[in-house]
């Protein structure tokens, strides 16, 4: 297969940026799209061209760390994948591909393709964890019961990866869903009681200061999500929301 | 040159929220002022009271379609009289300020989270075009609001309305004639038809979202709260956009 690549060049932080065309032949439908970007970058560097430098880890859908915009979608327009995960068989032959970064105020570009996602992490240090002793004597794992929709709709919650999908792809670069996402797989269990108000206050202030836009309630995040996480998770954290902030002292 | 006055509006209204330490209750940004989950309920609270706004007024100006002068003479007066009601329009005005004020306020951070925008972005894949297009349609709706309210409003309230004697002998001011002397002009009806399409596309969104955004949310009534925002963003339109058409057709 043969491809027209537009991808997005940028030095630096502080580099104004540009688009590059590029093309790639000799690209099996059996290659993932990084793959496809490795032999982009073998052929630049054949070339004496910096290689575009991107994101990746594991390779398998579940470190979140590939975070590319494909033709306009985050993670391209497969469904439930990262992009890491999408194959060139869902692209035709000879047809141009338009690549760029994750755009938000709260994800500077780092160089061309790859974008600083510490963001997520403050908004997690902010009260995304539950304060239990894990030293000494251990409580038995099966001694809270918790009800199976709850246990489910918990780690459904918890199976976000943070890729950041949801912030790429909303009009308003808002981070509802991820935040929702953390506030979730604890307010569904017990162990997240305690600290239920305090964490869902602190963690949508952190979201805010962050730079992050609103939500408008598209929908979009839940579709372009990796992992499927829906937007109900935004209800349920708007409506801890209002509860923390109507009681909180 | 408008837009511009919007946007210098809103940046000044953003400055006064984010210093608002000296009030005491507003001292943070937790809490239910000044933060973005705040002025969101601000927005779904208000939004669904204008939604039950336009009802009321839909029901009161149907007299319009069969001509019945007498009786839409008499609600006006009633509406612009009773106590009670001024009361609650004073709540209307509030809250389509603030509706105004706070979508202004969320459009313009909306805009500032992404400053640098994507070279190739496909929002029809994944979202609505109303859903995506909330700001747009609210402003044409407001600059609709605002030369309906000069037509009628300010008119009923300050402008030179003749009499009108009812057949008990009662003196109102004869709003009727005003409407039907408005509705005849068709650039005026046609205005109000597209912006009676701008507010249906507004509402088919709005609705929906201002439940979600309460976090009303529920398996079992969410669709039907959907499907009602749907039928509720068809109809009440629809129905407002028949009267100035009727008028101009008879």
């Amino acid at each position: 297969m043969k491809f027209t690549l537009n991808v997005w060049r940028q030095n630096g932080p502080q580099d104004k940026g540009r688009m590059e065309t590029y093309q790639v032949d000799q690209v099996s439908d059996d290659m993932s799209f990084l793959e496809m970007i490795d032999v982009l970058n073998e052929q630049l560097i054949g070339q004496g061209i910096d290689p575009v430098v991107f994101d990746h880890d594991c390779r398998e859908g579940i470190c979140g760390m590939c975070s590319m915009f494909i033709n306009g979608e985050a993670h391209g327009p497969g469904r439930g994948v990262t992009t890491c995960q999408l194959h060139m068989r869902e692209f035709s032959d000879g047809d141009t591909i338009t690549i760029e970064p994750f755009r938000a105020k709260a994800f500077p570009v780092i160089k061309d393709l790859m974008v600083d996602r510490s963001a997520f992490d403050r908004i997690i240090q902010a009260g995304g964890y539950v304060s239990v002793n894990t030293s000494g004597n251990l409580p038995d794992a099966n001694a809270t019961p918790i009800e199976k929709p709850d246990a489910d709709a918990a780690f459904d919650a918890a199976t976000c990866i943070g890729c950041g999908a949801c912030v790429a792809t909303c009009k308003n670069a808002s981070a509802m869903l991820f935040t929702s996402a953390k506030v979730s797989q604890f307010a569904l269990l017990p162990q997240g009681q305690v600290e239920a108000a305090d964490r869902v206050l602190n963690m949508v202030k952190q979201m805010d200061l962050e730079g992050f836009g609103n939500c408008t309630n598209t929908g979009a995040c839940e579709v372009e999500c990796p992992k499927g996480i829906s937007i109900e998770n935004i209800a349920r954290m708007n409506r801890e929301y209002l509860s923390a902030s109507l009681t909180s002292k | 040159m408008g837009f511009a006055f919007i946007l210098c509006c809103a940046s000044l209204g953003q400055y006064f929220c984010d210093n608002l330490e000296f009030i005491p209750f507003m001292a943070t940004s937790r809490g239910l002022f000044g933060s973005s989950l705040a002025r969101k309920y601000w927005m779904a609270l208000t939004g669904l009271f204008l939604c039950s706004f336009l009802v009321v007024h839909l029901l009161g100006n149907l007299p319009l379609l069969t001509g019945n002068q007498e009786t839409f003479n008499a609600y006006a007066h009633f509406m612009t009289t009773f106590p009670l009601i001024k009361a609650v329009s004073y709540l209307l005005y509030g809250s389509i300020l603030l509706h105004t004020f706070d979508g202004l306020m969320l459009a313009r951070q909306n805009m500032a989270a992404r400053p640098a925008g994507y070279v190739k972005y496909h929002g029809a894949a994944n979202a609505n075009w109303s859903s995506r297009n909330m700001a747009l349609l609210g402003t044409f709706t407001l600059l609709f609001l605002i030369i309906h309210m000069k037509s009628f409003w300010y008119e009923m309230h300050w402008g030179n309305v003749p009499m009108y004697t009812d057949a008990d002998g009662a003196v109102y001011k004869d709003l009727y004639t005003i409407t039907v002397a408005a509705f005849e002009q068709i650039w005026y009806s046609l205005f109000y038809v597209l912006a009676m399409i701008s507010l249906g596309f507004h509402l088919w969104h709005g609705f929906a979202s201002a439940f979600q955004t309460m976090g009303w949310s529920h398996p079992r009534y969410t669709p039907i709260i959907r499907a009602f925002g749907y039928g509720f963003s068809v109809l009440v339109p629809a129905t407002f956009a028949s009267i100035p058409l009727y008028i101009l057709l008879t």
